[in-house]
């Protein structure tokens, strides 16, 4: 087997079972990166643009193959903004939810989204069915993620009880087209607030410390607020490499999170 | 293996020996050579073309992937003596310098006029805003939409 068009969800799963080094395909924004600089060279491939069941979509459940493109007006504001900064047309036309989880790259801007609503990843495999894994066991490290060689990505789910409020920003060097250097979900609602980040460590990650400090403040005064950032700048993790600085980092994750949680109590 | 689609109207086969993006059979198995390719990485928007009524970057597509595929290139639009309105305008307006991202701009262009024939200068830039142009900075192929609008409503 070279290639295989999957028609349905079944026939990825037989191709994946019978073939667990193939890889799947959706949109290829990110698998044909690597195969062009000849970095990856598959042994075989599993095209999923043409499944149905992938591209199926409620508030709570987004399928592994809808694209950034249909997700710029999803209901989660927050998911939506983070659409918007995806790539260009281009590459949103074509690029899915799914594909930007499988990569896992730690400056993904679909995951802090997942993160702050502690979403669940489910999966599905030909001989087991479905399993529903929390985001912070399928996360493992940078790129690497808790998938079993015969499993496909299905879906996103998220909790019923969706906070009121959310705000996603990232920063990069300039508007359209660029990887993030930080990026942020902060929600608000009747449970609180949750504060997640992207690119500051080999996963999406929850700065509780920050989160416990600022659900114990009714109304944060400026300096609460203050000590928020600071928290949050000290609990990320960030690495410096060609992109930018861990201090940069530190610094630009405690002034997103502070402004998308003013955003959000606003 | 073989893939068949259809080119600009026309029902075409490639033979895939591997991985190779649509870009690399387009250009060397099928001989159109407007589709640029420039990063082969989706960066630059030079190998933009409509796929199943998406525009994307060539590069970027898988071709195995493209079995009873729809796919526009930049050779739909035009000839060198019988250009598309949009083409004569990016020719007008100076457009045009070095060349290299202008079948990607037609490409992109011609979809959002389809789409929207009377798109606002925020529309234009965002929907442009994944083909990069190093020379011209802009300013005539954002003219070149200005000089399309007025042509219309006269
Ligand atoms: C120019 C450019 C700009 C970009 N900008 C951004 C950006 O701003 N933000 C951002 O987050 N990303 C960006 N990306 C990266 C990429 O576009 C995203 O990660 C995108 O979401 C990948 O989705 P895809 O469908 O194209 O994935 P693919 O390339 O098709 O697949 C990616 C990986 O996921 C696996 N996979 C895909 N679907 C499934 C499934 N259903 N089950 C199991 N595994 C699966 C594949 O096997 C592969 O390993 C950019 C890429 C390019 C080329
Ligand atoms: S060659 Fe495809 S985007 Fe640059
Ligand atoms: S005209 Fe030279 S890159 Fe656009």
């Amino acid at each position: 087997m070279e290639f295989v068009a999957a028609k349905d969800l079944d026939e990825a799963l037989v191709a994946k079972a019978n073939h667990p080094d193939a890889e799947f395909l959706a949109g290829g924004t990110d698998l044909m990166v690597e195969v062009n600089l000849a970095h990856h060279r598959p042994s075989s491939a599993i095209g999923l643009r043409r499944v149905d069941e992938l591209r199926e979509m409620t508030d709570l459940r987004i399928g592994a193959g809808v694209t950034w493109a249909t997700l710029e007006s999803h209901p989660h504001r927050a998911l939506a903004q983070a659409a918007r900064t995806v790539g260009s047309p281009q590459i949103r036309a074509a690029g899915t939810l799914g594909g930007n989880i499988g990569t896992a790259s730690p400056a993904g801007d679909g995951l802090p989204w997942i993160a702050a609503l502690d979403g669940t990843i489910e999966l599905r495999s030909k001989d087991r069915g479905t399993r529903v894994m929390p985001w912070r066991e399928f996360f493992v490290g940078v790129k690497r993620t808790a998938i079993l060689p015969d499993e496909a990505i299905v879906a996103v789910r998220i909790p019923e009880d969706t906070p009121a409020r959310q705000e996603f920003a990232k920063i990069g060097v300039r508007n359209a087209m660029v990887i993030s250097t930080v990026s942020c979900v902060v929600t608000h609602g009747d449970n609180g607030t949750t504060v997640a980040l992207g690119s500051v460590a080999p996963t999406p990650m929850r700065a509780t410390r920050a989160e416990e400090m600022i659900n114990a403040e009714k109304n944060p005064s400026e300096a609460a607020l203050a000590e928020f950032a600071r928290i949050v700048s000290e609990e990320v993790r960030p690495i410096t490499d060609h992109r930018s600085t861990e201090s940069y980092r530190r610094h630009g994750a405690g002034v997103l999170a502070r402004r998308l949680l003013e955003r959000c109590l606003s | 293996m073989i893939v068949s689609l259809t080119i600009n109207g026309e029902p075409k086969t490639a033979t895939i020996g591997g991985f190779e993006s649509l870009l690399r059979v387009l250009r060397d198995d099928l001989g159109l050579l407007g589709s640029k390719n420039a990063c082969e990485q989706g960066e630059c928007g030079s190998c933009s073309v409509v796929l199943d009524g998406e525009v994307v970057c060539a590069c970027l597509v898988m071709a195995a992937d493209c079995e009873g595929s729809d796919v526009t290139t930049v050779e739909a639009y035009g000839t060198g003596d019988d250009l598309h309105p949009f083409q004569q305008a990016m020719l007008d307006e100076h457009g045009v310098q070095c060349g290299f991202c202008t079948p990607g701009i037609v490409v992109t262009g011609i979809r959002l006029l389809e789409e929207n024939p009377t798109p606002t200068e925020d529309e234009i830039r965002e929907a442009l805003s994944g083909n990069i142009c190093r020379c011209t900075g802009y300013g005539g192929i954002l003219r070149a939409f200005d000089r399309l609008a007025k042509e219309g409503t006269e």
